[in-house]
């Protein structure tokens, strides 16, 4: 069995800012990440499958396939958006990068069949490196 | 506990499956089909799992573990045309699955003694695409 992880990058903004809490509160949770007007950073990706890569081509993918999915559910809709205004993943929630994390692995794991039918390969997990020192991992088990 | 080493080479390598027409090859591996070959700095990452020497303090010298990748991988691989110069990739297409479980099959039976055991081979082909090995039982570091 072998795991094949690719890794993207997108730019994105995004302010810590949740309507349920005081303006005191959110100041005093979100602290720099509550600043007005937003911030934003160079997001790193990292979608890794699960396959045998049994058949005569020895891979578990093709990465192309994976590059054109994940471009059209991810990047293409988060590559140089505002989280928090243009797109609307996050009606109602925070877009840390906990819930950002959440949100591509549930959409990864929705779209994965429909890209890749068949048993193999399966879809594992998403890594989010929001910083070099902040680093989320989802694995699509955690997606109801 | 993990102890993980990391070592590169540097190779060139075509992927394409022997039997299959020009065409389909190409429709499925892009570039990396073509013919005269093209190279990657590949970085090794081999994870050996064990406890450390009561004595020593350590799971395994760090010293054996970096002769014995020069001697299983770096020598063999490094600067080398894959498919030409590195059995059994001239018949085993040299994709970066195929590559790292080669390496683990290379590295296992050295390694797995005195209670250490080799528990994954990470092969980046490229900062962008990595494979992960740890044998046929899916126990992943």
């Amino acid at each position: 069995m072998f795991r094949l992880t690719r890794r993207y990058r997108f730019s994105a903004s995004h302010r810590l800012h949740s309507p349920l809490l005081s303006e005191a509160e959110n100041a005093r949770i979100y602290g720099k990440c509550n600043n007005p007007y937003g911030h934003g950073h160079n997001y790193i990706l990292h979608v890794s499958a699960l396959g045998p890569a049994g058949g005569a081509d020895g891979r578990v993918l093709n990465p192309r396939m994976l590059d054109d999915f994940v471009a059209r559910e991810i990047l293409d809709r988060l590559d140089h958006q505002n989280l928090n205004c243009d797109v609307e993943w996050f009606e109602g929630r925070v877009p840390t990068s906990e819930n950002l994390g959440m949100e591509i692995c549930r959409r990864l794991k929705r779209g994965w069949k429909n890209a890749f039918p068949g048993e193999w390969p399966r879809f594992e997990k998403v890594c989010i490196e929001e910083t070099a020192r902040n680093i989320f991992e989802i694995d699509a088990d955690e997606i109801a | 506990m993990l102890i993980t080493r990391k070592v590169e080479f540097s190779a060139s390598h075509v992927c394409r499956v022997p039997g299959w027409p020009d065409e389909e090859n190409r429709a499925s591996f892009g570039g990396a089909a073509n013919p005269h070959g093209h190279g990657h700095n590949f970085v090794l990452e081999v994870s050996v799992e064990g406890r450390p020497d009561p004595v020593t303090g350590m799971v395994l010298d760090l010293r054996e573990l970096k002769d014995l990748l020069n001697q299983e991988v770096v020598s063999l691989f490094d600067h080398r045309f894959l498919n030409y110069e590195v059995p059994p990739f001239h018949e085993v297409n040299p994709t970066a699955e195929n590559i790292a479980r080669n390496i683990w099959q290379r590295l296992e039976p050295r390694i797995n003694r005195d209670g250490r055991k080799l528990r994954q081979v990470r092969l980046f082909e490229t900062p962008d695409l990595y494979v992960d090995y740890a044998g046929e039982n899916e126990c992943f570091a």
